[in-house]
């Protein structure tokens, strides 16, 4: 397969003016003709969903929660990036653009960071005036904090509840289109597969999570904002519905899959505790800005941490990269906590996590300044752990968090697959190898408000549809497939339930396809996932019926997916003969164990192209080409 | 300290919207006091599955106390005995070793049952789609600076906007009022500038609809206050009244 990334010719500022000048428009009396299908109500779901019925189009929403307001977008805490420049130092759609792209260890499209990094000032724009409730100086102005690794105060954010507010812009937004009637909102609902008529996207099917029914729907286009895949791990920050199975089961009809091996994990989340546990809980990075990370010099010490005089501690990321310090991007953070660990001066029961202490930042700035920046992150910790952060340090530890793989998407965001367009995280485009702090937002909020309005519509204007209903052949084909598979998963009852492949499954991703990587880790964990794929086709029990609300089933279905999606992931992580951002290979190191990228061999977009069950994916490589930025191994000491 | 606990638990059992439930119960044994509640419901529907039985439903989403996804009543309060916490942030070490815990689903002619400890919340987004908004298009916002907020107007609505719609408020409450729901949107968009031209039909169809809906009216119990896992105050439902008594009769709107 020939991929094309459509990028607009000219110079970088210029490509998105000239591209928008280029698409062709749809004429305002057609609109209405047009259904289009959105499956998610993330920020990037929520947001198409409300412009393009804002646009006159005819939109049918679809979500797996009981209500579009409840996406996992709504988890994230810190903040939104915008080159805004308010606080006067120094920051610009060039400098947003060259961050991205080299906390994206130089694996991103140019064209598409700088095109994000032109739209950010327009999306605080937008949500300032849908009445998101931003955090503000005394003079009204909005506040900024600098965030993850930015040497900028870039950040907007509201209190730590930043990605909450935003998504509930979007879903009012999409609840004033839902009272016009220009959405019609299906909630509950699961997409089991991408309907493909003549080469296009013609439809999806999905399973009513209520009624168990299959249903088909019909459309002259398809947008899928299913967000990302790290609960592949099992344990991530993720939302316990968060799953790859929209993505995957696009893939499986020709959409391909690019760089499913770029995974980040995230440095500040509450430690594991014990094997019940179901999710990671994140503490937002913002806490980085006035905490300061250490361990015991001394391995094994076992003092609690306020007897250890401060002589006795080792602040390494301070020591070791002294203009960055405690800010580094994620991946730097997380690798080094993990060699801490992994050299025995981890800290807790369990040795597996670093402290993060504001002692000094309190002692600086008092109590109540840092009550306001982070007091309803230090009230979560507390409630998780009953320790206080005010008192004694935090303790946090690495976990899967993001990821910046997914469907491949050219500058449209339209996928391999004609009229079937990716937004937000379940696309791989803007993040490159790893993404940096408060960007997440910023993505799925471009690619919803602002870019799929006009792009989506350079496709229907292009192109001649012809009228399909759901009585379609490729519609009852599908419904058929999903019909017995879902009959499979239900008659095996065999002798483990879903939850516990679910947990083998993730401890094989954490241990070999994780933080670190190596080859014949990899290679182990290829042949353990394949082993228990085989396993559960033979032995998962799955209670109750098909034909009514069965979380069981629910699951079975996308543990199914992930048990094909991992081996996905360790193929590509196998291929890739570099260490970048988040896929590091031990093998390809630097002497100081930073990562080191192979720029001549592996410039390029692994995009992943399904051959069947069982037999090895298709490599088909996109070249990145860099005109505007000088490829350089990052430094952050 | 980490502790082992030994519970029963009597829970809802209802397998549609139109059988009977009934409470059943189940022993939680070796629970650690670090899970949270939600994560012990998995430990009872694991040895559930494995003996042939069918599991407990039960709605959840993000378990950090966000997404509003959870909520059952435990032992008659909405996401259990802890103060400001969402049942998914609630943790088993505030229970102790042979207590006996009920559970059951947000009771309210509002929201139907679905199945077991999951319920039918839809009427909320009904509230929010009759007026919960600011109507602005995508494009063509003002510079973010250009509205300027006082800082302690941005904070109170930010408290409002904590809402994470989970429908506690609803279920605490005798009379089944959404009233506090309904006002933490109201009182958001009417303290900012840019909710204020739409703040009187916002109040009169918002109330309009959300009376429409089987939703109680609010007798001052402040029942659903005490149990708001994000502790949005009754003031808001002062704010809420105000609003809608400013706009039957001070506004053109009907």
């Amino acid at each position: 397969m020939r991929l094309d990334a459509k990028t607009p010719a000219g110079p970088l500022a210029e490509k998105w003016d000239r591209h928008r000048f280029e698409l062709k428009l749809v004429n305002p009396a057609n609109k209405r003709k047009f259904e289009i299908i959105v499956v998610g109500t993330g920020l990037a779901g929520g947001s198409a969903s409300a412009s393009l019925a804002e646009l006159g189009y005819n939109v049918k929403t679809f979500c797996i929660q009981d209500s579009p307001r409840r996406a996992h977008s709504i988890a994230a805490q810190g903040g939104i990036n915008a080159s805004k420049n308010y606080q006067n130092d120094g920051d610009s759609d060039w400098r947003l653009f060259y961050d991205t792209v080299k906390g994206g260890d130089f694996r991103a499209r140019e064209a598409n960071v700088y095109r994000l990094a032109q739209l950010s000032g327009n999306i605080i724009d937008q949500c300032a005036a849908q009445g998101v409730p931003f955090a503000r100086e005394y003079g009204g102005q909005l506040a900024n904090r600098s965030f993850g690794g930015a040497q900028v105060s870039r950040t907007f954010y509201a209190r730590g509840q930043t990605g909450q507010q935003l998504l509930l812009g979007a879903y009012s937004a999409l609840s004033r289109q839902i009272a016009a009637g220009k959405v019609t909102m299906y909630p509950r609902r699961e997409m089991l597969d991408v309907v493909v008529v003549d080469g296009q996207a013609r439809g999806i099917v999905v399973r009513n999570l209520v009624t168990g029914e299959i249903e088909k729907y019909a459309a002259d286009t398809v947008v899928l904002a299913t967000g990302g895949y790290a609960n592949v791990f099992f344990l991530s920050t993720n939302a316990m519905a968060s799953n790859v199975t929209a993505a995957y089961r696009a893939y499986k009809k020709g959409a391909c899959f690019a760089n499913p091996c770029f995974t980040q994990i995230h440095p500040t989340c509450i430690p594991v505790h014990g094997t019940y546990q179901s999710k990671l809980t994140l503490m937002s990075e913002s806490l980085r800005n006035d905490g300061r990370v250490w361990v015991p010099k001394k391995p094994g010490d076992k003092r609690s941490p306020s007897q250890i005089p401060d002589p006795e501690r080792d602040y390494y990321l301070e020591n070791k990269y002294p203009s960055f310090g405690n800010l580094v991007p994620r991946d730097v953070a997380s690798r080094n906590a993990k060699e801490q660990c992994d050299i025995g001066k981890g800290v807790g029961e369990t040795g597996l996590a670093v402290y993060l202490d504001f002692a000094d930042a309190i002692k600086r700035d008092g109590r109540e300044v840092i009550a306001k920046k982070y007091g309803n992150l230090f009230q979560m910790y507390e409630k998780i752990t009953a320790d206080n952060p005010y008192e004694t340090p935090m303790m946090i530890y690495p976990a899967v968090h993001y990821t910046m793989g997914g469907l491949w998407v050219d500058y449209n965001l339209m996928s391999t697959i004609d009229g079937l367009f990716v937004l937000g995280e379940a696309n791989f485009s803007d993040h490159g190898a790893n993404r940096l702090g408060a960007s997440a937002l910023m993505q799925g909020l471009a690619d919803g408000y602002f870019i799929i309005p006009y792009t989506i519509g350079g496709y229907l204007a292009g192109n001649s549809m012809k009228k399909i209903t759901t009585e379609h052949p490729a519609f009852n084909e599908s419904l058929a497939q999903i019909d017995s598979q879902v009959k499979r998963l239900l008659s095996i009852k065999g002798k483990r339930t879903v939850d516990d492949f679910h947990r083998q499954l993730g401890n094989i991703m954490w241990e070999y396809c994780g933080m670190s990587r190596n080859d014949s880790g990899l290679e182990k964990a290829r042949g353990l996932i394949r082993e228990l794929r085989g396993e559960f086709w033979e032995n998962v029990r799955v209670p109750g019926s098909g034909s009514d609300f069965n979380q069981s089933l629910e699951r079975a279905g996308r543990v199914a997916d992930f048990l094909e999606f991992g081996e996905l992931m360790i193929i590509d992580a196998l291929a890739r003969r570099e260490s970048c951002g988040g896929h590091f290979n031990e093998g390809f190191q630097t002497e100081d164990n930073e990562a080191m990228r192979d720029d001549e061999n592996f410039c390029h977009v692994s995009a992943w192209e399904y051959t069947g069950f069982e037999n090895e994916p298709l490599l088909n490589r996109e070249p990145l080409v860099f005109e505007n930025v000088k490829l350089t191994q990052r430094s952050y000491k | 300290m980490t502790k082992t606990l030994n519970l029963t638990l009597k829970v809802w059992r209802q397998k549609g919207q139109n059988s009977k439930g009934r409470l059943e119960t189940y022993n939680a044994k070796n629970i650690s006091s670090d899970m949270s509640f939600l994560e012990m419901i998995d430990v009872i529907n694991e040895q559930l599955t494995l003996d042939g039985m069918e599991p407990i439903a039960f709605d959840h989403d993000c378990r950090e106390g966000i997404c509003g996804m959870c909520g059952t009543v435990v032992n008659g309060r909405p996401h259990g005995p802890e103060k400001g916490t969402t049942l998914c942030q609630l943790h088993m070490r505030h229970f102790s070793d042979g207590d006996t815990i009920v559970v059951e689903p947000w009771r309210s002619r509002a929201f139907k049952v679905i199945k077991d400890l999951v319920v039918d919340r839809s009427s909320l987004d009904k509230i929010i789609q009759a007026g919960g908004y600011i109507s602005v298009n995508t494009g063509g916002a003002p510079d973010a600076n250009a509205i300027l907020i006082p800082q302690e107007i941005a904070e109170k609505a930010m408290d409002a906007a904590a809402c994470i719609g989970c429908g506690a408020c609803v279920a605490a409450c005798p009379n089944a009022s959404a009233m506090l729901f309904a006002s933490a949107k109201i009182s958001q968009l009417a303290l900012l500038p840019q909710g204020k031209p739409e703040a009187a039909k916002r109040a009169m169809e918002m109330v309009r609809i959300m009376d429409g809906l089987g939703f109680g009216n609010c007798t001052n119990e402040r029942e659903c206050e005490a149990e708001c896992p994000k502790e949005i105050s009754i003031v808001n439902i002062a704010r809420m009244n105000r609003e809608f008594f400013k706009a039957a009769f001070l506004s053109d709107v009907k």
